[in-house]
């Protein structure tokens, strides 16, 4: 079949026809970025051909842990998430936003334009997706727009793939966030793989989506291969390796501000800032301004920053939240009350992220289960009773 | 007019290994731009053309461990307008600093062929146990690059662009992924200062902390996650924090709880 597909339409590329998907995208100039095995991880980084995919490799999370794995079969997509997300190349760790040149009668600022690569990102999950949404609501739809955010999002290419299986610091159910892609993706793969087969049903989600697949050899998906597909995504559902109880999230985090557990994970937190670095919603940055040595020059950096860093909150004569569980809490409360006021969502998909790189372990998941089984409010009506 | 005057520029040495004033030799790109801003007034190092004190900016490298040194660096104290400690000796004691934690007197009769000739102090300790520093600039070695941001501060008199976050900020900024949660090696990465850029981990390495306790180390929960959940033996915890920066406090009390725990 050669003609173009429809938008909601869903069509069969077979796992020998994968190829083509990639091809498509390159001939149009994108750069690829899609999962490859580096360092014994599965990371985000730039791919060439579909055997740069992590063909038959998996990934084992647990709070702390992360170890890449051998599967029984050849899936290209059978592995759970990246150490990294999307962010760092939609919001770049480190950037020039100016340079400026001392003048005769002042300086004078060459503004650093927006230079991103066209990126097709291959295999976004569904949590994912949505964390990019958030970051779309914080850099481009409010009064400020950062215009390398906004260039670089607006031109990329989205081929998100359904998860075939949930990791143990998945939680995405629990923030209504997956693992099934509902939106804002050009194309949603689901991998289907079993012993005589191989292939993918592909949902087409934008004219964009629908010129690719054009150009690819597909067929049309018959209903009950559809179903076929929608039920791997379902079992996933129901495989989540942690639970996040959200109800009334917002002001259980508010009325919990004195809890005692922030003292507790104080002892443990590191305040590396690593669980920020990995959120793929965390947004925060700080700017470097650098001279040459004549004080001729000067050129503005701007860099990933965090919560957990002291300079983060130096105002006159110190930092705000010096203590550890000052931070921890601070960020916390950011994701699961703070955001909802600022942003209107929660500011957490359930990734998990937070809860593998955390080199000593400490679990979002376990931390509200705790606050929640303490909650004060709860604790009040205990004692009147 | 007058000229403008070009501030004079002094590096001391103290005991240490020179790798950190060689950082400034080694700057090549920007050595001659440095060399354009400052007047090199004292480099024993670099040349042998010396100019008479007072000095605007004095780099000192190296700890004190004998009392002629001890009264050497009050001497440079005064001669200096500004005095910027460079490297984990001059910052912390050094490697040398392990004497602190044992009798001076037992290596010396280990390591020299004629014990007598010696005469050094009980300890090894950081520049600003004996004068007042302006700055401190951490590493084994330091980064070039940063000892050419301090130099940069000082003369456009603003403060330097120098991070005291964990060095894992940086791995996640390069993209390094996490050799202590994917490969189970032990790191001190979320302890330590920032600085190298994240050398060690880029190639598959802990870091072994060259830079330092960084501004809010959490050695306890760190090491009791190494040895826990990694299996590190108590003895090799010890040995970990007994590094370049052994006495740094946050780190010498992490050893001595070990050691104590014995």
């Amino acid at each position: 079949m050669s003609s173009t597909p429809n938008v909601g339409e869903h069509v069969i590329v077979k796992r020998a026809d994968f190829e083509q998907l990639l091809d498509a995208l390159n001939a149009r100039n994108y750069q690829i970025v899609g999962p490859t095995v580096q360092e014994k991880a599965i990371v985000y980084d730039e791919i060439t051909s579909v055997n740069d995919l992590p063909i038959g490799w998996t990934d084992e999370q647990d709070k702390g842990r992360y170890r890449l794995k051998r599967r029984a079969d050849e899936a290209l997509f059978g592995y759970v998430i990246s150490p990294q997300s999307w962010k760092k190349f939609l919001h770049p760790a480190s950037l020039r936003l100016w340079q400026a040149e001392q003048t005769d009668d002042g300086f004078h600022i060459t503004e650093t334009a927006p230079t991103a690569p066209q990126y097709a990102f291959i295999g976004v999950r569904a949590c994912e997706l949505n964390a990019i949404l958030i970051q779309d609501r914080v850099f481009m739809h409010d009064t400020y727009v950062d215009p390398n955010y906004q260039s670089r999002r607006t031109e990329a290419f989205i081929m998100a793939v359904n998860c075939g299986q949930a990791g143990n610091t998945c939680f995405c159910s629990s923030m209504n966030a997956g693992p099934k892609v509902s939106a804002g993706f050009d194309l949603a793969l689901t991998e289907i793989i079993e012993p005589d087969r191989h292939e993918f049903v592909v949902e087409i989600g934008t004219e964009l989506g629908a010129e690719v697949m054009g150009e690819v050899a597909y067929q049309t998906a018959s209903q009950a291969v559809q179903e076929q597909a929608e039920q791997i995504v379902t079992e996933v559902a129901s495989q989540m390796g942690r639970l996040l109880d959200t109800t009334d999230i917002k002001a259980l985090m508010y009325r919990n501000f004195e809890h005692p557990e922030w003292e507790n994970i104080g002892n443990r937190c590191l305040t590396c800032a690593n669980c920020t670095m990995v959120c793929p919603t965390c947004f925060c940055t700080t700017v470097e301004d650098v001279t040459d040595l004549t004080g001729q020059q000067a050129e503005r950096h701007r860099y990933w920053d965090s919560c957990f860093n002291m300079e983060f909150s130096y105002i006159h004569g110190g930092s705000v939240r010096s203590s550890n569980k000052a931070r921890y809490r601070q960020w916390m409360t950011h994701k699961l009350a703070t955001w909802v006021d600022q942003f209107g969502t929660l500011g957490c998909v359930g990734c998990g992220r937070c809860i593998t790189w955390c080199p000593v372990g400490i679990d979002i998941t376990e931390e509200v289960a705790t606050i929640r089984k303490t909650d004060s409010a709860l604790l009040t009506r205990l004692r009147e009773k | 007019m007058l000229k403008k005057h070009k501030p004079k520029l002094a590096v001391w040495k103290f005991a240490s290994c020179d790798g950190c004033q060689l950082s400034l030799l080694d700057c090549e790109d920007e050595l001659l731009a440095v060399a354009g801003a400052v007047e090199i007034a004292y480099f024993p190092e670099a040349s042998r053309a010396t100019m008479r004190p007072p000095y605007d900016l004095s780099l000192v490298e190296g700890s004190i461990t004998t009392a002629h040194d001890a009264e050497r660096i009050q001497d440079i104290r005064r001669v200096s307008k500004s005095l910027i400690t460079i490297g984990a000796c001059a910052t912390a004691g050094g490697i040398q600093s392990l004497r602190n934690f044992a009798d001076v007197q037992d290596f010396i009769n280990i390591v020299y062929a004629s014990p007598e000739y010696i005469n050094t102090l009980a300890t090894s300790t950081p520049i600003a146990t004996h004068v007042f520093v302006d700055y401190q600039l951490r590493g084994c070695p330091i980064n070039k690059m940063q000892l050419v941001e301090v130099i940069n501060a000082y003369l456009n008199g603003r403060k330097p662009n120098i991070a005291s976050h964990s060095v894992c900020i940086e791995c996640k900024r390069r993209g390094t992924t996490c050799v202590m949660v994917a490969h189970g090696t032990p790191c001190l990465g979320p302890v330590t200062h920032a600085g190298c850029g994240a050398i060690c981990p880029a190639y598959n390495r802990g870091c072994y902390g060259c830079f330092g306790p960084m501004e809010t180390p959490n050695t306890s929960a760190l090491s009791t996650q190494w040895h826990e959940t990694l299996g590190v033996d108590k003895d090799d915890i010890i040995r970990v924090f007994r590094g370049f920066n052994a006495f740094a406090e946050e780190f010498r009390k992490e050893s001595d709880y070990y050691e104590s725990a014995k």
